[in-house]
């Protein structure tokens, strides 16, 4: 064990420093190269080595055969892509997901810890904070059958409830509208994450000096002023990081809403990125096809977090890199 | 003084925001937890019943009648079984690849720290995507297997990052004192670093055992035609997508969706969608102070 330990050295620290001196702090770290290098490997296998198979985005990859085996094809694969005109449905409606997603991230749940922040009564603020994060525990399946149950047309509440409030006649079949599909996925994502994602501001908000509210007071700040000039510009660095972060993942939103949520009648406008390179590359058996969307979604994502850093660090002196 | 003088002239507008505030928290809580109550309340009630509409929070026709259904298909039965063994051994593994990186990561004197965090971050931002992945899984032979719900994903950057900043808050004195008495690195990590990283470690226990329990891609990816490796989520979306005109895929020679084609398919819906819930309603309230912290760590250093 030492010996296969100290034979690893990942790292060419003080390589000028003296050899023997390199060695011998090796053999010490020993059993600290003991418990790392196997996650370091196990992390290559799974994280590292699957970028090797980018490479059958630029083959015609038939089933059977290594790698070295296949057809090349050149950029064939992107031009079939760029020209398919699904690509850019699938770009519009993921886009859009994704942005009005992002809308709704930095409104709703900031909005939310504002107004809990300024509840007084600790059981009360403890209660509703512990009912909010509830539905982020509940996997997507449960929050589909739940959504479904609820915007039902027989029996739903929601249709119950604009029926009784005399703002609909006659019920909606709301999964079935495919205009509606886009703002039923963001609905019900603030409806499972807001709570969740207020944690964060919540957090912030109690590292804000209450020194700073006191003097407001003096000065005689209404609890608004209070909130737009000492609340809000204290999350103001979290919200900047927080959105570097989601920028970068803007367009790779995942897919599991939009797959359980959607069905035939909305398929024109629930399709996205991730279920195009399901749909159309893996269960049709055309890796390599997949694997140009795979590669354009990874590509494009890494980008946008490098132009979103480069953007927020010019006009607000923040990044997280 | 100062203070009274303030807290007596209340202004009405004060009052008014108190008010309206509290409203909209209640209006919050109503909106998250009345859906879970209704279906609750469904799942409970007679399924003719239920036809006839305007069920709430209580059932009307109390009866377990939906609950024996399920529970008399095999799929559902294994299913429970499989979720709770991946959630199981998926938790201990995924605690004990973090903890042990984390640990490395955190000694000053580790020579290997800088590169692999660099390494690990790296794995946070850039993936091959799903049809790489999908070979990789292949080639290693894991399609069909229980390792693929544990394996592919047992060190996760996050929850490696998560614990090093905790342990970084832990005064590095103490396992200098240890090495002093000569304990080696591992029983460091062991008898000093892991009992006071217990607030870190109880999150990412959360973190990893509600992962486990909720997925069911990785079901349906690689295992979806190996009935005795299905969960309890992959028997949801099942059922879910079987009674969805016609969806993603091709759900309809499974037997839990021939079952639920002659009784009614809505109160079994509901009463699997409770099934797969309750676990975690049970859990979540208990480790709430620790998932607030864990978070707040998370996102300060990762």
């Amino acid at each position: 064990m030492k010996a296969v330990s100290a034979r690893n050295p990942d790292v060419s620290l003080s390589a000028k420093t003296g050899k023997s001196n390199f060695w011998k702090v090796a053999f010490r770290n020993r059993y600290l190269y003991a418990m790392s290098l196997p996650f370091v490997v196990w992390v290559f296998v799974f994280s590292y080595y699957p970028l090797w198979g980018w490479l059958i985005a630029f083959q015609r990859w038939k089933p059977g055969k290594s790698i070295w085996e296949q057809k090349w094809a050149g950029l064939d694969q992107f031009k079939t892509l760029f020209r398919d005109d699904m690509f850019y449905q699938v770009m519009r409606n993921t886009l859009a997901m994704s942005v009005m997603g992002l809308v709704a991230t930095f409104t709703v749940p900031i909005l939310f810890a504002v107004l809990l922040n300024e509840i007084r009564n600790m059981f009360f603020k403890r209660a509703v904070q512990t009912i909010s994060y509830l539905p982020h525990f509940v996997s997507w399946a449960v929050a589909t059958s739940i959504i479904t149950r609820m915007l039902a047309g027989e029996n739903g509440v929601v249709n119950d409830f604009l029926m009784w409030l005399g703002i609909l006649h006659e019920p909606i079949q709301w999964m079935g509208k495919e205009h509606l599909f886009w703002g039923i996925v963001t609905v019900s994502d603030a409806w499972k994450e807001t709570g969740w994602n207020a944690i964060i501001y919540l957090a912030a908000m109690a590292g804000i000096g209450p020194e700073l509210y006191e003097a407001a007071k003096v000065d005689g700040a209404s609890r608004l002023r209070q909130i737009w000039h000492i609340t809000l510009p204290g999350i103001r660095s979290t919200v900047i990081v927080l959105m570097i972060l989601s920028i970068g993942h803007l367009i790779s939103i995942g897919f599991e809403k939009q797959f359980l949520l959607g069905n035939n009648l909305v398929r024109d406008y629930s399709q996205v990125l991730d279920l195009y390179s399901l749909q159309y590359g893996l269960q049709m058996s055309r890796y390599s096809f997949g694997t140009a969307i795979n590669i354009f979604n990874s590509v494009v994502s890494v980008i946008l977090l490098f132009a979103a850093n480069g953007l927020f660090k010019r006009i607000a002196k923040e990044s997280i890199m | 003084m100062a203070r009274r003088r303030m807290t007596k002239g209340v202004p009405w507008s004060d009052r008014l925001l108190d008010t309206v505030i509290a409203i909209a928290m209640i209006g919050v809580a109503i909106v998250t937890l009345y859906p879970f109550l209704n279906v609750l309340a469904l799942s409970f009630n007679d399924s003719t019943d239920s036809v006839r509409g305007g069920i709430t929070v209580f059932p009307r026709e109390f009866t377990l009648k939906n609950y024996s259904i399920i529970f008399s298909f095999d799929g559902l039965v294994t299913g429970f079984k499989i979720s709770v063994l991946r959630t199981v051994v998926g938790t201990i593994l995924g605690l004990i690849s973090a903890s042990m990186l984390a640990y490395t990561l955190a000694r000053p004197d580790f020579q290997g720290r800088k590169f692999v965090s660099t390494y690990l971050a790296v794995t946070m931002y850039v993936s091959a995507g799903l049809i790489p992945f999908y070979l990789l899984i292949k080639d290693l032979h894991m399609m069909n297997t229980f390792a693929v719900y544990v394996l592919p994903g047992l060190v996760s950057a996050f929850n490696v990052f998560v614990i090093r900043s905790f342990i970084d808050g832990i005064p590095y004195a103490l396992q200098e004192s240890a090495k002093i008495d000569g304990a080696s690195d591992f029983a460091i990590y062991w008898r000093v670093v892991l009992p006071m990283a217990t607030p870190a470690l109880a999150t990412i226990a959360l973190f990893l055992a509600v992962g486990q329990w909720n997925s069911w891609f990785d079901t349906f990816l690689y295992n979806g035609s190996s009935d005795h490796l299905t969960t309890l989520q992959y028997e949801l979306t099942k059922v879910l997508l079987s009674t969805t005109s016609g969806n993603n895929g091709d759900y309809r020679n499974t037997n839990i969706t021939q079952v639920l084609a002659t009784v009614s398919p809505e109160s079994v819906k509901m009463a699997i969608t409770i099934v797969v819930t309750v676990p975690i309603l049970l859990v979540y309230p208990f480790l709430q102070r620790y998932f607030v912290r864990g978070l707040t760590l998370g996102a300060v250093k990762g």
